[in-house]
């Protein structure tokens, strides 16, 4: 499977240089109406044709995967910080702090993802600008996707926390943060780095799910959400099969990051 | 008996603790306290400052949650402000809805999961293994929404979408259990002893790993629930997700909590049927 993962990595690497050279690949600006040629065909001029407002849909599609491949990492990072702060010292304190802190991480895994998701996303102002509906959207995701993650970290840093080389540390003197940051953080770092990477991927289709259902990044900001949220449409779909590049492009970036994670999952 | 207690004790502390951070969700939703009626042209100031003093003693979040469990009490959800209908009457009328594509989807999500997980690791044949694998791999690539439009465009049955997300679930997981129970030295015996399949299959392989399937039962549920929303909203089956999301765009928040706690104790209660039958096992097993 090691060729496998070499042509995830290169993929993901040339998927994620694209977008991130948007402003200099793509054609025209995501919002930039070609009013002449609405829902045209792919051409020179629009390699994947343009949507029934007349955008170049190539263009759309690049920026789109920037957004979604910047901002879902960026969500999982911050689930991954929350995880290992809410998890690692509850499992290093141990005792009381460590049973009320995982009683409330159940609490919060027993509440369905989704429903907690929209039910929290309904809270907050639904007619924002698309750059703040980007930032509520992705800054859910990761507030929300912690829970997780933490309950791993906390099994971790307790079995951490009991350790020899962790009782060493604290015959020799070490105690408080200077044991937790220097000898527990340090080996959590690939429970951490495992969760990172499980993230990745889920957030991708939450924020897909969420797009499709009206309540992701708002327009005319593409995201792969709103790019799939052309599907609807499906009476006009037929003739149009490069509609579905955005799909085929989600299918083939998540499936990198599961072929990227299996191995990184491997030495945790 | 002590373990049916505790768990239950277990789905009650959940959802007092819910139903408070519920209301703490209502007390912080825009628009809490403000009446429509105190828009009416007809009103005098009098009658407004009266409408607003009968909230009042609502803005306090300890009143609005004793309030809210004592309604709860009674049986009565309160009423959904985009619908204008008692949210009792909106479940009753749409619970049933979900719970038969919840349990059609279980169903088929988890004869094909396990069946073709079985098989695989049953044949032991590379090909079944590297196909069910791919499929199930593509499928876990797919969001439930994305699923749900393909369906419509192909006019595909709907109720078949929760089956094709629960699969690929349930298919890794038991398959890489069950690859592992069938690697242990007890069935290694029986092999040896020239058992057959189905032999070891049920007697030696399927109850070491119960409990394990028996857990991710559980959390089927919660992923079948899960979907839900998406694909009622967009194949318009009227149940509990297409409300929930219509109560999202329309920013109902008491009705969404509802909807959430509700799915929440169904969740709670599934899990917890499991992890009692799977302590059953194990101790059954010992």
């Amino acid at each position: 499977m090691k060729w496998a993962r070499i042509m995830a990595i290169a993929f993901l690497l040339v998927v994620s240089a694209a977008s991130l050279l948007a402003n200099f690949v793509a054609p025209a600006s995501y919002a930039h109406q070609f009013r002449d040629v609405p829902d045209a065909a792919p051409s020179r001029q629009h390699l994947l044709g343009t949507d029934d407002l007349g955008r170049d849909r190539f263009s759309r599609v690049l920026y789109g995967t920037r957004v979604s491949l910047l901002l879902a990492p960026a969500a999982a990072l911050l689930a991954s910080v929350l995880a290992a702060l809410v998890g690692g010292i509850a499992g290093f304190v141990g005792g009381w702090v460590e049973r009320c802190v995982m009683a409330a991480t159940d609490l919060f895994l027993s509440l369905p993802w989704l429903f907690l998701l929209i039910t929290v996303r309904a809270l907050l102002p639904l007619n924002v600008s698309p750059v703040t509906s980007v930032v509520i959207t992705f800054a859910l995701l990761g507030c929300l996707g912690w829970a997780g993650a933490a309950r791993v970290v906390c099994a971790d840093a307790r079995a951490l926390s009991q350790s020899d080389f962790v009782l060493l540390a604290r015959a020799s003197g070490s105690a408080g943060i200077r044991l937790l940051w220097h000898h527990l953080v340090p080996n959590l770092k690939p429970v951490l780095y495992a969760q990172f990477w499980i993230s990745v991927p889920v957030f991708m289709i939450a924020e897909a799910n969420l797009g499709i259902l009206g309540l992701g990044v708002a327009e005319p900001l593409p995201s792969w959400g709103s790019l799939l949220r052309e599907l609807e449409s499906f009476s006009t779909i037929s003739g149009q099969p490069w509609q579905f590049v955005p799909l085929i492009l989600l299918i083939v970036v998540v499936s990198s990051f599961h072929l990227v994670l299996t191995q990184e999952e491997l030495p945790v | 008996m002590r373990g049916v207690l505790k768990l239950a004790a277990k789905i009650l502390i959940t959802v007092l603790l819910g139903g408070f951070l519920g209301a703490t969700l209502v007390r912080l939703a825009p628009g809490f306290g403000v009446d429509e009626e105190e828009l009416d042209p007809r009103l005098n100031q009098q009658s407004i400052v009266a409408l607003r003093q009968a909230h009042a003693p609502e803005s306090n979040l300890m009143v609005l949650y004793f309030h809210y469990l004592d309604r709860l009490l009674h049986g009565d959800l309160g009423i959904s402000r985009t619908l204008q209908r008692p949210v009792r009457q909106l479940l009753v009328e749409r619970f049933p809805e979900t719970m038969k594509g919840v349990g059609l989807g279980l169903a088929l999500g988890w004869t094909l999961g396990l069946g073709l997980a079985v098989a695989t690791v049953m044949s032991r044949a590379w090909y079944l293994d590297l196909s069910a694998g791919i499929l199930a791999g593509l499928l876990l690539c797919l969001p439930a929404a994305v699923l749900a439009l393909l369906f419509v465009l192909a006019q595909a049955p709907a109720r078949l979408i929760l089956g094709l997300i629960v699969f690929p679930k349930v298919f890794r997981y038991s398959r890489n259990l069950l690859a592992r129970s069938s690697a242990l030295p007890h069935v290694l015996m029986a092999r040896a002893k020239g058992l057959g399949n189905l032999r070891v299959l049920v007697w030696h392989i399927l109850p070491t790993a119960a409990p394990q399937l028996l857990a991710l039962a559980g959390v089927s549920v919660s992923v079948a629930f899960t979907a839900a929303i998406p694909v009622e909203a967009l194949c318009d089956l009227p149940g509990i997700g297409q409300l929930a999301w219509k109560a999202a765009l329309g920013r109902d928040v008491a009705l969404l909590i509802n909807l959430t706690m509700i799915v929440t104790l169904v969740t709670l209660v599934a899990n917890s049927a499991s992890d009692l039958m799977g302590n059953r096992f194990r101790r059954a097993e010992a």
